[in-house]
């Protein structure tokens, strides 16, 4: 960490409101050159507001905003990257419809005349290469075709490249949380070495382990404040949970007594289209099944043809039972965007919720009013529109939706990118209690975390099977091992 | 998805080019077998005679497409264009100049209406068709009118070897596509259609990107109305009313898709083309009578469309 240094941005009493929601309540931040921040909070505590505002996305209300030294009267987002500001957001910002060249023109002004197509490649092959070594990404992809992880890294490459200005402070929006762990600690550990460089970095994470090992200092948000802001070696796990206003450390589960493999009856058997073995995935009633492994290493394929087979014969696939699936890409493949809440929530479920042929308002109001107190969504009104909603409380939505349902197997496409702890720890619970009452799980994740909630784990690497271990034999090492290297 | 990019990039993307080129192989292939004759110089110079207005027609409503919206008066006001060049344009070309200069600009500010009130495309630009069919008729009552001789002159060039409704495809095709896919503006206009969010964070203004679109819809309807009165030498207020429709059939013919900014201006020309071979060539050639051209031209549009969306939901899966 050192002596403190020059100064980069200085944020002073900024407050921001959003109609009467008000998000940032004053907030004094200061970002030292070379300085790596980690920031924390729950979903709502204003993180991505604060970024929004460093990014000259959103002005603030009130407050004062000093860049490089110079205060900022008329900040937007062309003076941002004008001082060499730039963020990773969470909700990728690239276009689909655009190759990753082409995506890397848009955020560059000074990339045009001829030759532009030429110096883009370079500039953002180059990164790329730097940042995450051993890519397979060739710069003339459409991002359309790119897994998820693939976007992210594309997304978090392009923030570091320079045309005019160098970069001076990046802000990442939880920049693992779509990638695995090979390519999460490859970023992390060129985060550090860019800080050594120089470069300012903001950290936003829910991933706790993360942010204390990759920060210096680590601010900790609550309801639009900073209430904690230290070195990182001041903090531990226990006190962020503090700081970040936990009620309360969530009473430990009762572990689900696992009734023996074989005893409860078989609800899926699947076999991925690229397995040569003759290996399957088995899932019985009540039980939670993980899908674990490198990202966009089958897994998502072979959730969705699981759930294609619910509606379409598929020889690979047995099914006994109804299926929801819980989407992983939420803006592309989960929340309707122009309806409400309510609705989002109520959709899978329209056939119960009918009266006399019609949809019954009274019924639907009570089904989404359930799942809004059992899974705590943050919203004034249900009725409001689920893009008012932040991330994480979108992707709640997206939970509510599968388990209201009738669904008696319940796919989930590493549903918790985004969803700070707390979320997370309920929606453990409520996954364990599902599973208790009959249902099944199939929970693809990248989070070895919570792979311990599941009661057998099946590794997969290119598009297959590899590797299966029963809650006991579950190890973080047994699973990188088997992600890496083939055993069948 | 989960595949390694570069492998599903190359074989999708080659579906969407191919599949345009497919279908204008498949109508051109119709029409060799019922009638060899018609695959000569003057056969094409014959069969596409009112190509290049319909080819334009189809580039001016891709662009707005590109922006995730539909314009649903540009048929109108191809016509009104027409009517304008067939009078004022000849009568008194600088006022013909003035006005045409001032269509653009209005074609611009309906961009922007759009994107400043947030309004759907559709019920605008639908409102602004009957706006330009009454202007048409204002400006010129009855059929008639005379067009400039240079338009008649420039249309009725006949270049050797190569018929020139093919030449001027060809080089339109290239213009657009290099205008639009490869200078780097180009790329800021489709990733506006694309994730409008992520362009306007980029520091883009998005108003002047829709002003953009929108305005040079409006050029190239202009010069869809002057090269459709260069043929027919005189105009009709009617005379551009089908484009609409079958400027957006071209494109979603020619591999784009109505969201998104995924349009393809040489996949547009090649599904223009082929329209124009379906709609009246062929169905002469397979001695459907007049009146059952425009039912059986549908059902030709349907199994057309219908074919891309079965191919590319196959590619989908893959």
């Amino acid at each position: 960490m050192g002596e403190p240094q020059d100064c980069f941005a200085r944020l002073t009493g900024v407050k921001r409101r959003f109609g009467a929601v008000i998000a940032l309540d004053g907030v004094d931040l200061e970002v030292r050159a070379g300085q790596r921040i980690g920031l924390v909070g729950h979903n709502g505590a204003g993180k991505s507001t604060l970024m929004n505002i460093l990014a000259g996305a959103y002005a603030p209300n009130e407050g004062r905003l000093f860049i490089a030294g110079q205060e900022q009267p008329d900040y937007s987002v062309g003076r941002a990257q004008q001082l060499g500001v730039c963020c990773v957001f969470q909700e990728l910002s690239l276009c689909p419809n655009l190759t990753v060249v082409e995506n890397t023109r848009v955020t560059h002004r000074a990339l045009r005349g001829p030759g532009w197509r030429g110096k883009a490649r370079a500039l953002i092959s180059g990164k790329l290469d730097e940042i995450f070594p051993g890519h397979s990404i060739a710069a003339s992809t459409l991002v359309q075709d790119l897994g998820i992880g693939q976007r992210q890294m594309v997304e978090i490459a392009r923030a570091f490249t320079e045309t005019e200005t160098p970069a001076r402070l990046v802000i990442l929006d939880e920049p693992t949380s779509s990638l695995d762990g090979h390519t999460a600690a490859q970023l992390l550990s060129f985060l550090r070495h860019a800080a050594a460089g120089g470069i300012s970095v903001i950290l936003i994470s829910h991933l706790l382990g993360e942010i204390l090992e990759n920060s210096d200092t680590i601010a900790v948000m609550r309801d639009g404040r900073i209430v904690a802001e230290d070195r990182a070696s001041a903090f531990n796990r226990d006190k962020l949970v503090q700081a970040m206003g936990t009620e309360e450390s969530p009473a430990p589960v009762p572990q689900s007594v696992t009734a023996a493999r074989a005893q409860s009856s078989v609800r899926v058997r699947a076999r991925p289209g690229r397995q040569t073995s003759s290996r399957e995935v088995v899932a019985h009633e009540g039980e939670i099944i993980g899908l674990a492994g490198l990202a966009g290493h089958g897994q998502t394929d072979l959730l969705r043809a699981i759930f294609s087979a619910s509606s379409r014969r598929s020889p690979d696939v047995t099914l006994v039972g109804t299926v929801a699936l819980v989407a992983g890409d939420r803006q592309a493949d989960g929340v309707f965007a122009l309806w409400s809440v309510a609705d989002n929530i109520t959709i899978r479920s329209l056939g119960r919720l009918t009266r006399g042929g019609l949809i019954s308002p009274s019924r639907e109001q009570a089904l989404s009013d359930h799942w809004r107190d059992k899974i705590k969504i943050r919203t004034p009104d249900m009725g409001n529109n689920i893009l008012s909603l932040s991330g994480g409380n979108q992707q709640k939505a997206l939970f509510a939706r599968a388990l209201g349902s009738d669904a008696a197997i319940i796919l989930m496409d590493d549903p918790m990118r985004g969803v700070d702890i707390a979320t997370k720890l309920e929606v453990y619970d409520i996954i364990r209690r599902e599973a208790h009452s009959g249902r099944t799980f199939l929970w693809y994740t990248t989070e070895t975390d919570e792979l311990s909630v599941c009661d057998h784990v099946y590794v997969m690497r290119d598009g297959a099977i590899v590797a299966e271990m029963d809650r006991s034999e579950l190890s973080e090492a047994a699973v990188i091992q088997s992600s890496f290297k083939g055993a069948g | 998805m989960s595949v390694p990019g570069k492998t599903t990039f190359h074989f999708s993307s080659m579906g969407r080019t191919l599949l345009p080129a497919f279908s204008l192989l498949v109508v051109l292939g119709g029409i060799a077998w019922l009638n060899p004759r018609a695959i000569s110089y003057f056969g094409f110079n014959l069969m596409l005679n009112l190509a290049i207005p319909m080819v334009l027609a189809t580039l001016a409503q891709m662009f707005v497409i590109t922006g995730n919206d539909l314009d649903l008066s540009i048929g109108p006001f191809i016509g009104f264009a027409a009517c304008v060049s067939a009078t004022w344009l000849h009568d008194a070309p600088l006022v013909g100049i003035a006005i045409l200069i001032c269509a653009i600009g209005a074609y611009a500010a309906i961009g922007a209406l759009i994107y400043l009130r947030d309004l759907p495309s559709v019920v605008v630009t639908l409102g602004m068709g009957f706006v330009w069919q009454g202007l048409a008729i204002l400006v010129l009552p009855q059929p008639g009118g005379l067009a400039p001789d240079w338009l008649v002159t420039i249309m009725g060039i006949r270049p050797p070897f190569v018929p020139f409704p093919v030449l001027a495809a060809i080089v339109l095709a290239v213009v657009v596509w290099f205008l639009l896919e490869r200078t780097s503006y180009g790329v800021i206009l489709r990733g506006s259609g694309g994730n409008p969010v992520a362009v306007r964070r980029a520091g883009w203004s998005l108003l002047k990107l829709k002003m953009t679109l929108f305005a040079v819809a409006g050029l190239v309807g202009i010069l869809s109305g002057l090269s459709l009165v260069g043929l027919t030498t005189s105009a009709d207020a009617n005379i551009g009313n089908g484009y609409t429709l079958l400027g957006i059939a071209g494109v979603i013919l020619g591999g784009g898709e109505f969201t998104g900014g995924r349009v393809s201006p040489v996949g547009a020309v090649v599904g223009a083309l082929t329209l124009a071979l379906a709609a009246s060539p062929l169905l002469t050639f397979m001695h459907i009578p007049p009146d059952w051209q425009i039912g059986a031209n549908g059902a030709i549009l349907i199994v057309v469309l219908t074919a891309r969306v079965l191919v590319s939901r196959r590619q989908g899966l893959t």
